[in-house]
Formats: structure tokens, C-alpha cells, sequence
């Protein structure tokens, strides 16, 4: 631990500033009180495009994100590198979703997308099933978020649980006291630390060896020496189509993610949106360049800590920069970790409070009470995925986090869907929606990994030729479980509609879907203290 | 309703570009030609970044109100 000693000081002292700041956010951007979820839970609703551009990036690319990639990366080769198309495609393939998400939103008040379902079918149920669906595709990445900072942790030869558990109980109480307005503001010292050392990190570890064509040569040279037929420098016939549908189901699940909703929902206007998905890609680029950092580690000869992958990057700037700049690299990450878990425990605590407790347990909640009820879950959620890294293997959240990308899928029917059309009828919905999820459950449970000696739930790639096909072809089985909950969904509907079973009424009107800021609509909101 | 910000624009279309082009392995699984010693791979989809940047600024600017 002593050689890591100018580390862990630059390391405490970086986290320490952007906890003060968590706590003085309370009063940035003043409202009048925090009482209300418009305020404490979207900031006021008033965030312009500075703010969201930092607020979604820091949202959207986590410390996981930074560890887990190239550290896939580092394993696979080129099926790692599907991040970089699944969030190329996502900013144009949402920028019409989210301005009618944003306009409706508005108008009639919502906070979370599950508030959207209940108002655009009419159905308490499949509202529930959608909020239910958030959260638990929610929590364990708020855990993963720790498993990035224990990476950092490791890497600096800080042992024990007790530095993880100060880390949370800080950010716990400064989302407490700030929501919303916290993550907003620490997320521009995390995205000025990232894109700083990604971009010293991308100069000066190539040219120490030997340059993109030694990196790349022992990245091949690592491949060909390994039995495993997946890995390599290109994709190979059997996994393209595994490449493909898994960054186009990545990216349809990423704007479904109640964390992703909060951030677009607290902008000011469709403008602050539209703009902002031209420039949200440059995060696109910063995550590329970290992706290769797996390929660096393979060049310098990097081993990872014990069996844990993600240790690699980190063990890569300890090796390659100097303590003080390693110091920055580390707290890049451990801040890193601190807004996305800020956000997403957000995100979870209103869905509980809108979708749950004020649905079924108090229908007459005030504002202040809904601002009462979500401080208190986002404290119980972020214990919840504090005990989850502590008590059981990291590697289960891994799992979780795995499914919850295929279960938040489920809900594009009626988020997405919902959003352009009302078709579907919300019978076929939730049907739909128990096909899907039963199909996803029960292809991620066939999955083998012999790599980690998981017979189950060994990752997210379905083999065709256990559907009876006679190919080695793999797909993503996310993506497989979405098409059987559409079918199911669209014959649902057709025989509710035969068999005249009651539909659920549609309080949304056409015209609501492009409100603008300027628009008489949007200020049926109660925004009290909002400027 | 004819709402003066109506979703119906057709450069609107123009979004399919960038959603599709990253999604055809053909076009860019192959390790020549490098660029600074990059597999094709890896520069070119980075590449469709700046693709992406400009067909959304392009529909930006096309359809603001």
C-alpha cells in the first residue's frame, strides 16, 4: 500500500471536493423548496443544454462502462467493441422517442416513463409492470457502479469493505439533501476528469509501446495463442449477427432505463433534447478510445487482479502513468461511479414513490409527501446495492445487470410504441409483456459461459441451434425475446379486440406530443419555485 | 390537427442513414487498409461517429421551428 501512497491522496482528495459540491448543489439553481419531485427529483425541470449534455453523458457512461469495456476488450476482441456502434445509433435512432416523451411529459406532469403508460392505456396494471421492470433492471447497475470503484481500490492496495461503505453513505446523503441538482453539477469536474486522462491516456500509453501496430500485434498475437474460437481482432461468421442485434438491442433498451428518462426529463426544452443528441456522441468517441485501452493492457503485459477483469485498466495507469496522474485516473473513476448511482437511485426511488406508492398506498399524496417518500427510498435503494456487493459475489450483480438489460427491453412496447401510436391494446400489452419476459428468462438461463464455469446465465449470446437450427450462429437473446413479446402483444391485442374486452382510456391528445417550452399546454405543471 | 411543430418532416428520414450503416459488418469487418496502424475495424467505426454527429446537426437545423 505504501507505494500507492500519492495515489490515494490525489484519489481522497478529488472525491472529497466533489462531495462538498454535492452538498452546496442543494442551493444551485435556487428553488424556493426541494419539496416536490418536479424539484427534487428533475432538478426543476429547467436544465439547458450545458447542463444536460454533462448530466445525460455522465448518466449514460459509467464507471462500469469505463472498466467494463476494455476489460472486454481485453477477453473477446472485437465482439467488446459492439459499444461503439449500439451508441452511434442510439442518439439518431432516439431523437424523435424522446422529444414526444419530453412534450407529453410536460404537459400532463410525469415523471417517470411508467407515468406515461398509465396515462397513455389507462392501465394501473401494466404501469405497475413497467415500474416493477425499472427498478429491478435498476439495481444492480447502482451495484456495478461499486464494482467499478472497488477496481480503483484494488488497483491502489485499499483492501476491506469499509472505504466502499464511506464512499456510498457520502453520496447516499448528498442525493438526500440536493437530488437531482446533485449529480448535475458534480458530473462536470467527472466528464472534465474522464476526457482529460482518456486523452492523455491515448497519446502517451501508445507512443511508451511502440506505437498502434505493436498494440494491435499483441492483441492478435494473444488471440491466436487461445483455444477459444469467439475471440479475435474481426468478428468471425457466428458472431455478426450477435454483434449486430446486440447493439441494436442495447440501444433501444438505453432510453427505457429510468436513470436515462430522469436526465432528459429535467431539460428545459425539445430544442435542449434535439441539440443534444448531435452532441452527446462525442462521449461516443471518448468511449472508443477507452475500449482499445483492453488492447493497451495486452500490449504492456497487464495481468489482471486475481480472476477479476475489470482490474485490467486500472492496473494498466497504474503501470503506466506517474502515482500523481494515476492518482487523477483513479479518481476519474471513483467519481465516475458516484453520478450515474446518484441518478439511477433517483430514477428507482420515483418510480417506487409515483408508480407504487402513490398508485396503491396513498392516492392522495401531496407533492411534499412524493418528495418525502422518494428521499427515503433512494436511501433504502443505495443500501440495498451496497449489501448486494458486500454479502453476495460481485459476480451476481454482473448476472443481474446482464438480465436487466433484457427485461428493461420489455417495456418498448409500451414506452416506445406507446409513444407513436395506441394500437396496441393494453391486454396484448401486459400478455405481451409476460411472453417476453418468460422467453428472455428462459434463454439467458440456457446460456453456458465453460469461461467463467457458468452453465447458466452465462451472458447474453443464444445459440440458433437450440432453437432446432443448424448453425453456430449466436444472437442476442434480448433481442429474440423482444420480437416474441411484439407477436404476443399483437395477437393479444387483436383477440381483446374480437372478444370487445374494455380497453383503458387515453388521457393523451394528439397534439400533446410536440408541445414545446413555449406552449400554453406545457404549464399545467405545478413547477412551484422553478425560475 | 396541423400543429405548427408536427413530428412530419421528411428530413427526418435522413436518421435511417446513421442507424443502418453501423449495423452492416460487411462494410467495415476487415483489418485493411489501417489507418495510423488501426485495424479498419476499429477506425471506421469510430468513424460513424462523426457520421452520426453530422446527420443529426443536419436534421437539427432541418427541422427546428
Amino acid at each position: 500500500m505504501s507505494g500507492h501512497i500519492t495515489e490515494i491522496i490525489i484519489f481522497t482528495a478529488l472525491f472529497a471536493l466533489v462531495s462538498g459540491m454535492g452538498f452546496v448543489a442543494s442551493r444551485w439553481r435556487k428553488a424556493d423548496d426541494l419539496a416536490s419531485l418536479h424539484q427534487w427529483g428533475l432538478g426543476g425541470r429547467n436544465f439547458g443544454s450545458w447542463i444536460t449534455w454533462f448530466l445525460v453523458g455522465g448518466d449514460l457512461y459509467t464507471a462500469y462502462t469505463f472498466v467494463a469495456v476494455p476489460a472486454l476488450l481485453f477477453g473477446a476482441g472485437a465482439m467488446g467493441f459492439f459499444a461503439v456502434p449500439y451508441t452511434v445509433i442510439v442518439y439518431p435512432l432516439v431523437m424523435l422517442i424522446l422529444v414526444r416523451l419530453w412534450s407529453v411529459s410536460h404537459v400532463h406532469g410525469l415523471v417517470t416513463p411508467a407515468d406515461f403508460v398509465r396515462a397513455r392505456f389507462g392501465s394501473p396494471t401494466l404501469a405497475l409492470l413497467v415500474a416493477v421492470t425499472g427498478i429491478v433492471a435498476t439495481m444492480p447497475y447502482i451495484a456495478l457502479q461499486l464494482v467499478g470503484i472497488e477496481a480503483v481500490l484494488k488497483t491502489m492496495g485499499v483492501t476491506g469493505d469499509l472505504p466502499l461503505i464511506i464512499a456510498f453513505a457520502i453520496l447516499a446523503a448528498y442525493t438526500y439533501q440536493s437530488g437531482l441538482r446533485a449529480p448535475a453539477l458534480i458530473a462536470f469536474v467527472k466528464d472534465t476528469l474522464i476526457y482529460v486522462v482518456i486523452l492523455v491516456a491515448i497519446i502517451y500509453i501508445p507512443a511508451r509501446l511502440g506505437g498502434w501496430s505493436a498494440i494491435f500485434g499483441a492483441a492478435e498475437a494473444k488471440f491466436a495463442a487461445t483455444p477459444a474460437p469467439g475471440d479475435g481482432l474481426l468478428l468471425n461468421a457466428n458472431n455478426q449477427l450477435q454483434y449486430v442485434t446486440l447493439a441494436l438491442g442495447s440501444a433501444l433498451a438505453l432510453f427505457l432505463y429510468p436513470h436515462s428518462v430522469t436526465g432528459v426529463l429535467a431539460s428545459r426544452s425539445r430544442d435542449v433534447i434535439k441539440r443534444n443528441m448531435s452532441a452527446l456522441p462525442a462521449y461516443s468517441l471518448l468511449l472508443g478510445l477507452i475500449a482499445l485501452l483492453g488492447y493497451m493492457a495486452i500490449a504492456a503485459g497487464v495481468t489482471p487482479i486475481g480472476t477479476d477483469v475489470n482490474t485490467v485498466v486500472p492496473q494498466l495507469f497504474d503501470r503506466m502513468f506517474p502515482d500523481w496522474f494515476a492518482g487523477v485516473a483513479f479518481a476519474a473513476v471513483g467519481i465516475g461511479a458516484l453520478v450515474p448511482a446518484a441518478i439511477m437511485s433517483i430514477a428507482a426511488a420515483n418510480l417506487f414513490t409515483r408508480n407504487i406508492y402513490r398508485e396503491y398506498l396513498r392516492p392522495n399524496a401531496t407533492d411534499a409527501q412524493e418528495a418525502a417518500v422518494s428521499k427515503v427510498t433512494s436511501l433504502v435503494v443505495k443500501i440495498g446495492a451496497v449489501l448486494c456487493i458486500l454479502l453476495i459475489d460481485p459476480q451476481f450483480s454482473i448476472d443481474l445487470q446482464l438480465i436487466g438489460g433484457v427485461i428493461i427491453l420489455q417495456t418498448l412496447p409500451s414506452i416506445t410504441l406507446g409513444l407513436f401510436g395506441r394500437w396496441f391494446h393494453r391486454t396484448g400489452l401486459i400478455a405481451g409483456w409476460v411472453a417476453g419476459m418468460s422467453a428472455g428468462m428462459l434463454m439467458l438461463y440456457n446460456i453456458a459461459n465453460p469461461a467463467t464455469k457458468h452453465a447458466h446465465f452465462g451472458g447474453s449470446a443464444f445459440p440458433l441451434e437450440k432453437l432446432g437450427l443448424d448453425t453456430k450462429m449466436t444472437i442476442y437473446a434480448g433481442f429474440l425475446a423482444l420480437i416474441v413479446n411484439l407477436v404476443v402483444a399483437a395477437v393479444g391485442t387483436w383477440i381483446a379486440r374480437a372478444a370487445r374486452v374494455a380497453d383503458g382510456i387515453d388521457s393523451t391528445q394528439p397534439e400533446d406530443y410536440h408541445a414545446d417550452a413555449n406552449d400554453p399546454r406545457v404549464h399545467e405543471i405545478p413547477l412551484r419555485g422553478s425560475t | 390537427m396541423d400543429a405548427p411543430r408536427s413530428d412530419r418532416n421528411p428530413w427526418y428520414w435522413l436518421l435511417v442513414v446513421p442507424i443502418v450503416v453501423p449495423l452492416v459488418p460487411a462494410l467495415f469487418n476487415a483489418v485493411e487498409p489501417r489507418l495510423f496502424g488501426i485495424p479498419l475495424f476499429y477506425w471506421l467505426q469510430l468513424v460513424f461517429i462523426l457520421l452520426s454527429v453530422a446527420v443529426t446537426l443536419v436534421v437539427y437545423w432541418r427541422t427546428r421551428s
